[in-house]
């Protein structure tokens, strides 16, 4: 409903990351959505001070580590994808943005990953995990793009 | 005023202690230090284990220089604010990260000339008492580079005509 509904055209964008500078990042591009419906999912219920005014919902943190966590912010994530229907999901990291970009993509949403700037050497790990899930896939270092690989297209600084 | 930061996801007092321990010898007594879930805490200034990101925010506004891990996220607020930044970064084998992901990160604002980088103590240790002198190249904006934004938007218009 909403904006989206009156005028038919905005589109719904689901942006999602975890905390520090995936966050931070994440924040630092969202200015290309200024003519979308951006709802906001992350790891930390006080980032919402950084979104005043934006849809805001909070997913817990989870990391490879730990199965039980990673599971139920699976589930949670999902849970948010079937309900809010985005037409565009992007994330700059990690673990609940690659389950949006992954879930998104089962409902037809069209996906961007960027990979965090933290990625000198090598794209994170879920950065590889999700290449079969992201329809632009951005690394912020040139040196890790490539035919084959990601696309470099300059940095959030 | 000094503010110490180790960043929100996992305590670093390797850091905390050099800085202690520095403090301690000079008879420095203005810093004040986040230190996450810590098990060592600084005898020589005040610290807590987390703030708020608005609290976090005043307390890079207000220091005159940062002595933090080298995380992403804290180097970008610390250069968008213009302040001396000293950054030791976390290493895989001491079990202060899960992998040396901030060495790269690290070396290249230091190449930049944004932040000073230590990875090893002693480096880091000397660092202490110089980096309030370093004037970093700034960022400027709190936006991503205009080509990342650019390309980003192409993407979507791109979809709209598919």
């Amino acid at each position: 409903m909403g904006a989206q509904a009156m005028t038919g055209t905005r589109k719904k964008v689901l942006a999602v990351s975890s905390g520090g500078g995936h966050w931070i990042e994440l924040l630092r591009i969202m200015p290309a959505f200024e003519d979308c419906d951006v709802i906001y999912a992350t790891v930390r219920n006080d980032y919402r001070a950084d979104v005043p005014g934006a849809a805001f919902f909070v997913v817990n943190h989870a990391d490879r580590r730990h199965v039980v966590k990673t599971l139920l912010l699976a589930f949670r994530v999902l849970f948010l994808v079937l309900r809010l229907r985005p037409d565009i999901v992007v994330s700059a990291g990690a673990a609940p943005g690659y389950f949006a970009l992954r879930f998104g993509k089962m409902i037809g949403a069209r996906t961007i990953w960027l990979d965090s700037l933290a990625n000198v050497d090598d794209l994170s790990k879920s950065g590889h995990m999700v290449r079969r899930y992201a329809d632009l896939w951005l690394t912020q270092w040139p040196q890790l793009a490539g035919p084959g690989g990601p696309e470099y297209a300059g940095k959030v600084i | 005023m000094i503010f110490v930061t180790v960043g929100h996801s996992m305590p670093f007092d390797r850091m905390v202690r050099l800085v202690d321990a520095w403090a301690g010898k000079t008879g420095r007594t203005d810093l004040f230090a986040q230190i996450g879930d810590a098990d060592y805490e600084p005898a020589n200034f005040p610290s807590t284990r987390f703030l708020t990101p608005a609290e976090y925010e005043r307390h890079l506004i207000e220091c005159d220089a940062i002595i933090a891990h080298a995380g992403t996220g804290t180097i970008l607020q610390a250069l968008y604010l213009g302040k001396p930044m000293l950054a030791l970064t976390r290493l895989a084998s001491l079990g202060e990260a899960t992998s040396d992901h901030q060495l790269g990160t690290a070396r290249y604002f230091a190449e930049q000339g944004q932040i000073m980088v230590a990875t090893e103590n002693e480096e880091f240790s000397r660092a202490l008492g110089t980096f309030e002198f370093f004037q970093p190249r700034s960022l400027t904006g709190k936006e991503a580079s205009p080509q990342l934004i650019d390309r980003i938007r192409r993407f979507l218009i791109d979809e709209e005509r598919t």
